[in-house]
């Protein structure tokens, strides 16, 4: 049986910022959320060849093929990005079309240096059955079996599907944009139910990592906000690790140009009432 | 040297604002000892080493001290010295104490001990019944004491690969003080040494760039149980050490090569690689015949050196020039650290190298056999525009995996060390278990030495060794209280040391010429 097939915005080989311990970190292409803050814009949509990349690559490494579909010279690409400047559509033409024996012989390469395989994206649970069985072949192998198994997601998808991973996978990580299901609208593009049903779900199996929250400023960094959110949190798990960020502007889309980095101190501050709420595990980024 | 030009130089140095007392006096000892002729050379070396085609790294005309020493200090502290007059130590302090005497008596090219013993272990014998208040107070009293009576960056210290609370209270001092002196090497044995303990270690880079990683058991296949990293990079064995380093700059041999790819090596690079040889053994027999110093050294008389655990460094640097340079006269563009043709050229050409140096015989090198120790030289302050050693020219380095993969291969030739340094983006901090994944799986693949530091710490690290940021700033106009600053003020104007990107590092180490 040939091994699944996914589309992979991009891998990294060494991480310190996707989990713990140095990690291998898969991007998938494809989100199923807009927010404004995107920060990989890029990694939004599938390329639908349209064509307009080909003329200003520097590099003529891209090109439509019989087909109409526009294909990558891998030598000839230097990885300057023009192509996603120019890209009208949320997407890159860069993405690769991986199959799950390709992505483990670049884990297998790098494998002693590693605590674990991070998926992310995109999203990363838009693609569950590829992640399933690359995590599934990571168990299953002697020489893999020591890395930890995470994904990195916007918590949108359905118990069907943290069913298929969890199996294989070790935790999630889930970023919960805002509590309030209008600012999430606002932030994100869609409503937050999903989302929260992740977070009660996987806390409950055991495998929710962490939370990361997004404070970006003028939407969800005002301290009652702040409260009510750990309130709900602390309601699912007083032990939940938490992540806190600041929201910063580089890479973000230029028609967003209205957003403004996140005050440090006020994250501090905003971090500080995670820390009084009786959360102990509170990280600020 | 004419008179005229001795009495100049000699003025100069007497009346310099930059350099303090001590370091007045060790600039006008070298000028007196290269006032003396060098010991005799052929003809073709003589000009090898005119033409920088070979480096002594001016050591000096006439050597009268082993360039690197490593005292046997735990059997110093066993029996006492006859000549310091001093008996065992019978306590914590007492031992302490003892050191900081010994130390003082200690030789090296640079006048200050480059090594001051494997800490962690030599204290075990005076720790029971010690609280560890007692404990930390002490070794605290002590630090200080390295720092300000020996401030010399290459003074250098080993700990590990053992878990302790005598190492556990090292590293705690280390990140409270932020000190320059002494460098710190950890030994790491992955069967020994806890994940814990190499967080902890982590941890201390991450406030003062300090320690380097070492592996233990590449190093123990090599060097035997009794080993230490000194200076900086330069493993050798503890009661001997190294006569002389000599460095052959094989981008000056590429330069010089006519002829095809496989003349250079049955022509251009042997040749070169005898003149080096020739060097050091001219520089040897002065040293142990004439100078006789194992003679009359009451390191020496005490058994805390013995001749025949020394042996020579013989160097190369230059490495990325020359493989550069012969791909280009292949009319390739390939180049060292990206192009798999290029990296095989680089393996290539050292294995030739450490061929060749255990083919030939060295006189008073019984501590290697009779052989040179290999070494992967990284710089001093007046090299320019030649890469350190074997590593990848500053800015042109690939991704950190890609690097190590690159560089590996070399560090199983050069058992007296080589260097790679990895810099690391400031996000790291709040992740120290990654870089302990990056140390077990860079030295589990085969890697000797590792470095790492960070952007944002105050420290710089010019080659292997440290300086404050603040003290190059500063130097120009007041010069500096430790040695080495006076040589990374230098290599810092003659590269953009402080300008480099993340993981962006500059490569030059080791004591240029004083005196300049």
């Amino acid at each position: 049986m040939s091994s699944r097939r996914g589309l992979v915005d991009r891998t990294l080989r060494f991480s310190t910022v996707d989990g713990p311990g140095n990690r291998f970190v898969v991007f998938m292409q494809g989100c199923n959320f807009n927010c404004i803050g995107c920060h990989n814009p890029y990694t939004i949509s599938e390329c639908n060849s349209c064509g307009l990349c080909v003329d200003p690559c520097p590099e003529n490494a891209l090109s439509l093929d019989e087909d109409h579909r526009v294909v990558v010279d891998r030598v000839a690409c230097t990885g300057c990005e023009v192509c996603i400047d120019v890209c009208p559509y949320d997407s890159t033409p860069l993405a690769e079309d991986l199959d799950v024996d390709e992505l483990v012989a670049r884990i297998r390469e790098t494998a002693p240096f590693l605590s674990g395989v991070t998926v992310s994206g995109g999203e990363a649970t838009l693609q569950a059955h590829f992640v399933a069985e690359l995590f599934g072949r990571l168990r299953a192998d002697d020489e893999l079996s020591h890395l930890t198994t995470l994904v990195d997601s916007n918590g949108s998808a359905p118990r069907e599907v943290w069913d298929l991973l969890m199996p294989v996978m070790d935790g999630a990580m889930i970023d919960l944009k805002a509590l309030d299901p209008d600012t999430h609208v606002r932030l994100t593009g869609r409503t937050n139910t999903a989302v929260l049903d992740s977070i009660r779900y996987l806390a409950a199996a055991g495998k929710l990592h962490e939370v990361r929250l997004l404070i970006v400023p003028g939407y969800n960094d005002d301290p009652a906000t702040m409260e009510r959110t750990l309130a709900w949190l602390r309601d699912v798990d007083p032990d939940m690790a938490i992540k806190v960020i600041g929201f910063r502007v580089h890479g973000i889309r230029p028609e967003m140009s209205w957003l403004t980095d996140a005050d440090p101190d006020r994250i501090a501050d905003l971090a500080d009432l995670a820390t009084s709420a009786g959360f102990r595990d509170v990280i600020v980024v | 040297m004419e008179m005229p030009e001795f009495r100049t130089r000699a003025r100069q140095i007497v009346e310099d604002p930059t350099l303090t007392f001590h370091q007045r006096r060790h600039h006008l000892a070298y000028l007196a000892e290269n006032a003396l002729e060098y010991p005799p050379l052929s003809d073709a070396a003589a000009e090898a080493l005119e033409k920088r085609v070979i480096c002594d790294l001016y050591e000096g005309a006439a050597p009268y001290r082993a360039r690197y020493i490593l005292p046997d200090y735990a059997k110093a502290l066993r029996q006492g010295s006859a000549f310091l007059e001093l008996d065992p130590p019978q306590d914590l302090d007492d031992a302490l104490t003892f050191l900081l005497i010994l130390y003082a008596h200690v030789p090296s090219i640079t006048a200050y001990p480059v090594y001051f013993g494997d800490l962690d272990k030599l204290l075990v014998p005076f720790v029971d019944g010690i609280s560890d208040e007692h404990l930390y107070r002490s070794l605290r009293r002590f630090w200080l004491a390295l720092d300000r009576m020996f401030p010399d960056a290459f003074a250098h210290m080993d700990l590990g690969p053992r878990d302790g609370r005598i190492i556990r209270t090292i590293f705690r001092i280390e990140r409270e003080l932020e000190q320059v002196v002494p460098n710190l090497t950890f030994k790491i044995d992955p069967e020994v040494t806890p994940d814990d303990l190499i967080r902890d270690a982590v941890e201390t880079v991450f406030v003062n760039g300090k320690p380097h990683f070492v592996n233990h058991p590449l190093m123990v296949r090599d060097l035997g149980e009794e080993y230490a990293a000194v200076s900086c990079y330069n493993s050798l064995k503890i009661g001997g050490g190294s006569h002389t380093l000599v460095r052959l700059n094989l981008k000056e041999v590429a330069l010089r090569h006519q002829g095809t790819l496989e003349d250079f090596f049955t022509d251009t690079l042997p040749r070169y690689a005898e003149l080096t040889a020739e060097i050091i053994e001219a520089r040897i027999r002065y040293l142990v015949e004439e100078a006789r110093f194992y003679d009359h050294d009451f390191l020496a008389a005490e058994g805390l050196i013995s001749l025949d655990r020394f042996s020579a460094m013989y160097g190369v640097y230059g490495l990325a020039e020359a493989v550069d340079l012969l791909m280009e006269h292949q009319g390739k563009d390939g180049r060292y650290g990206h192009d798999p043709e290029a990296n095989d050229l680089s393996y290539r050409i050292t294995r030739a190298l450490k061929a060749f140096v255990n083919d030939r015989p060295m006189p008073y090198c019984e501590g290697n056999a009779g052989r040179c120790f290999l070494h992967s030289q990284s710089g001093i302050d007046s090299d320019l525009d030649v890469t350190a050693g074997t590593r990848i020219p500053i800015g042109d380095e690939p991704e950190m995996f890609e690097h190590i993969v690159a560089v590996t291969p070399h560090h199983d030739l050069f058992d007296a060390g080589v260097s790679d340094i990895f810099h690391v983006e400031d996000t790291a901090r709040r992740n120290p278990q990654a870089m302990v994944d990056i140390i077990r799986g860079a030295l589990g693949g085969g890697m000797r030495d590792f470095t790492f530091n960070l952007a944002t710490n105050g420290f710089i690290r010019i080659t292997g060794y440290l300086v404050r940021k603040s003290d190059i700033e500063g130097f120009d106009a007041h010069g500096a209280r430790h040695g080495s600053t006076t040589f990374a003020a230098g290599s810092v104007k003659n590269s953009h040391v402080t300008e480099r990107n993340v993981k962006r590092v500059i490569a030059r180490e080791l004591t240029p010429r004083p005196g300049r």
